[in-house]
């Protein structure tokens, strides 16, 4: 049994509400902070606790956090990105329905160390009931006393909003976010400037997930030092990982990065193995933009050690035969899936959820999508699969936001490791539209109890 | 006031001393000629243009004396200011090389390349930059995206098959309008350029998109299908106009005003007037005023630009040369009676009869001659 930091009360009656929140040890954090503490003291704190970003990309909160500008007289603002679309990813909408006074905590102290008096969380739209949750809490802990006006006596203000976004995976990003919360046409900025000098209505701001933000609470509460012990390396604290795909226990786990990405499909405590008794074939561990792994990488890496679930030992090899840890979503395919339908289904999302606004992202991801499309139905061409590598290489790293890049590893990754399964595709035009490729050297050399 | 700080930048091994502040792109573009990365979208007369089209994209060898780590990824040339002691690398960069066909390709994918009905063509910055960067082959073997027509009133023409999603129309409306009524809906390769809902541009200076589109999206309707532009003569003229600077260039053929837009520098950007402001024009001036008599004729202009606009104007005058080389020469010292074999393209001419052996001028008569003979 791992340690639970975010989790751990996640299953007490009534949770939900401020009373048994607070009964719990629940704003423990915030009392702890803004009497005891500096800004500048919390800062350190979590500088020293290694947190990474938990909405993917894995840059050092603490880091983030000292890099906002503070021009006298300039409000500055922390944003809560709620917008969790990538497919595979929920953790943060359980995180959100089932405590929402962890976030909210969360927020009250990162708001006071960032100065921040007015925060705002952008949830995503689909997120509707989710909305309603915390706006229950925001009243509550207001009641309470720990927003609003000067908070527990000590002179500081903080309201927190909500703003729902309008059902864009791209807001997701920070600065689109930052233009669909100032009411505009949710196009990502060009970097520099970045948010951290010029962010919502060009103030400095700073954009961090939900996760994030509710991994502060037990920073303060135990120490930056205490929660640096826990997990490894780099990889420090706990992390949320939300299983989904060919297992049999599907949900979202907290994990504290020290099992290995074995334990955690096989063992009861997590995902419990593969779907009837089938197969591992291949796992996406990171959220549908991450790379995806076939079973044997995804289980050792290339030189053969043991593949953990933290963010070094899951992008050990790069991308010729690693991946990311991503935001955690962790969707595992079995023998009877085909590669080349997952890829599409990719490439269709990534196509319909490109802003348009540059030109590599805007045409590339609807052609790579026509042409996995071309394949997937049995209409596909040997040069094709040349042609999805070479336009995907011409997308990545050269777009304004990470999208292009999110659009094109799928690709890249799928041809890479299952260039045999593309190529079954187009020499078995017919039998590709009723069988499956199934395993081949991708089989898991995991013995699994009958 | 503090002293401007000077910043060296060196473009393709080119170096030049430029304010603080500058872009690569600007920078480039001062020195000029093949060093200047091409730009759909960025307009440096409209703030907040640039970054969208990436195909000014440069690679950073050095990103400045203090820090002389390389940048990672290509930047856009256009977005990002110099550094003291910035090493850039246009087109001797091989991985720009390659993006830049890489991003002239996504261009072109869903472009109709409609040139021959086009009234951009001649001018399009998009077939410059196809000419000049990309490849004559197209691997897009699927169907072209079409979108619903819409109508943006009685002067401008909306073709959006051929838009390029550059928002330099957008950023005109903003900037130079007080109240813009068309925009981006919708997103990815569905965007289009529309009103909300089916609105017709009618601000006095909304003409100017037609000057800004860097491909034949917008278009004047009142110079439609009227003529080609390399047919017409641009010639710079002005009047007295109450709302604009009244600075012009009139295209025209014989007498005849064809069309009237704003004067446009050697990288295709309206020109600044003398007091330093750029030349917007009115829709008076454009749509309006198509009588000659309405101008005072300042003389013909220079355009610098990649065009076939100046070819067969003014050679030697105005930036075109007359080529030095006979055709004796350049032809191995034959003298070719015809400069292009017809056969080969038409079926107009009688394939039986060798062209060669036709003396002099051949027309009518001769082929009817020898046929007959």
């Amino acid at each position: 049994m791992g340690v639970k930091l975010l989790l751990d009360k996640a299953n007490v009656p009534g949770i939900r509400t401020y009373e048994v929140y607070r009964r719990e040890g629940g704003y423990r954090s915030v009392e702890k902070a803004l009497k005891q503490m500096t800004t500048d003291e919390i800062v350190e704190e979590v500088k020293k606790s290694g947190l990474r970003g938990r909405g993917g990309a894995g840059f050092p909160t603490g880091m983030k956090w000292s890099f906002i500008a503070k021009p006298e007289g300039v409000p500055r603002h922390l944003v809560c990105n709620a917008d969790e679309s990538e497919p595979g990813t929920f953790k943060d909408r359980y995180l959100m329905e089932f405590l929402p006074h962890l976030l909210i905590e969360g927020l009250i102290v990162s708001s006071f160390a960032l100065g921040s008096n007015d925060t705002y969380i952008y949830i995503r739209g689909e997120y509707a009931w989710i909305t309603n949750i915390l706006e229950q809490a925001i009243e509550e802990a207001k009641a309470a006393g720990f927003l609003g006006k000067n908070i527990l006596g000590t002179g500081f203000d903080c309201n927190i909003h909500v703003q729902r976004g309008g059902g864009a995976y791209i807001c997701g990003e920070e600065t689109a976010l930052i233009e669909s919360l100032e009411g505009k046409r949710g196009n990502p900025r060009i970097k520099p400037p970045f948010p951290a000098i010029q962010g919502l209505w060009m103030r400095p701001t700073v954009v961090n997930n939900v996760e994030t933000l509710a991994a502060v609470v037990p920073i303060i509460n135990m120490g930056g030092e205490e929660y640096a012990k826990i997990g490894v390396g780099k990889s420090t604290g706990t992390k949320l990982i939300s299983a989904c795909g060919n297992i049999n226990k599907p949900g979202v786990y907290e994990i504290d990065m020290t099992i290995t990405v074995e334990e955690f499909i096989y063992s009861d405590e997590y995902c419990g193995g593969i779907k009837d008794g089938k197969k591992l074939k291949a796992c996406i561990p990171g959220g549908s933009s991450v790379p995806i792994l076939p079973a044997n990488l995804l289980l050792t890496t290339a030189k053969g050690e043991p593949r953990y679930m933290n963010y070094e030992s899951l992008s050990d090899g790069g991308f010729a035969t690693g991946s990311m840890l991503g935001s955690g979503g962790f969707i595992v395919l079995d023998e009877d899936q085909c590669i080349v339908k997952n890829t599409y289904t990719l490439a269709r999302f990534y196509r319909h959820e490109s802003c348009g606004q540059c030109s590599p992202c805007r045409e590339g991801t609807g052609w790579m999508e026509k042409i996995l499309q071309k394949i997937e139905t049995g209409k596909g061409e040997m040069s094709d699969i040349d042609l999805l590598w070479d336009i995907q290489r011409k997308i990545e790293g050269n777009t304004i936001c990470p999208l292009g890049d999110a659009a094109s590893w799928p690709v890249a990754a799928a041809i890479r490791h299952f260039r045999d399964e593309f190529e079954w595709h187009v020499k078995n035009p017919e039998l590709s539209q009723t069988s499956n490729f199934g395993l081949q050297h991708y089989a898991d050399p995991i013995h699994v109890p009958a | 006031m503090s002293e401007q700080t000077f910043f060296k930048v060196t473009v393709d091994g080119i170096t030049i001393e430029v304010p603080a502040g500058t872009t690569i792109l600007q920078a480039a573009r001062q020195i000029g000629g093949e060093v200047a990365p091409p730009a759909m979208c960025y307009y440096s007369k409209l703030k907040g243009s640039g970054g969208k089209c990436r195909t000014c994209l440069v690679e950073v060898s050095k990103g400045s004396e203090k820090d002389p780590r390389p940048m990672p990824k290509l930047v856009a040339s256009c977005r990002t200011t110099v550094m003291d002691g910035m090493e850039v690398k246009n087109i001797t960069s091989e991985k720009v090389v390659d993006a830049r066909a890489g991003v002239v390709e996504f261009l072109l994918l869903n472009h109709p390349l409609d040139c021959p009905i086009c009234d951009q063509a001649g001018e399009c910055h998009l077939q410059d930059l196809s000419f000049d960067h990309g490849k004559s082959k197209t691997r897009f073997e699927f169907q072209k995206r079409t979108f619903k027509k819409h109508d943006l009133g009685k002067n401008i023409q909306l073709h959006m098959t051929r838009c390029i999603l550059c928002y330099r129309c957008v950023f005109t409306a903003d900037q130079l309008t007080n109240k813009r009524v068309h925009g981006i809906l919708d997103r990815g390769d569905h965007a289009e350029i529309a009103t909300h809902i089916e609105k017709s541009l009618d601000n006095e200076f909304i003409g100017n998109v037609i000057d800004v589109c860097p491909v034949g999206a917008l278009t004047d309707k009142t110079f439609r299908f009227k003529n080609r532009v390399w047919f017409l003569k641009p010639m710079d003229a002005h009047r007295d106009c109450p709302s604009c600077s009244g600075r012009v260039t009139l295209w025209n053929r014989g007498d005849e005003v064809y069309r009237v837009t704003a004067r446009k520098d050697e990288w295709g950007e309206i020109e600044d007037t003398p007091d330093g402001k750029p030349g917007w024009i009115c829709n008076t001036c454009r749509f309006d005023k198509k009588e000659a008599s309405d101008w005072v004729i300042e003389g013909p202009r220079a355009i610098s630009r990649a065009s076939v606009i100046s070819q067969g104007h003014y050679a030697g005058n105005v930036g075109t040369t007359i080529p030095t080389e006979t055709f004796k020469a350049v032809n191995g010292g034959r003298t070719p009676h015809l400069l292009m074999d017809i056969h080969d393209e038409s079926e107009v001419n009688k394939p039986n009869i060798h062209l060669g052996k036709i003396q002099g001028p051949s027309h009518g008569d001769t082929f009817n001659k020898i046929e007959n003979a």
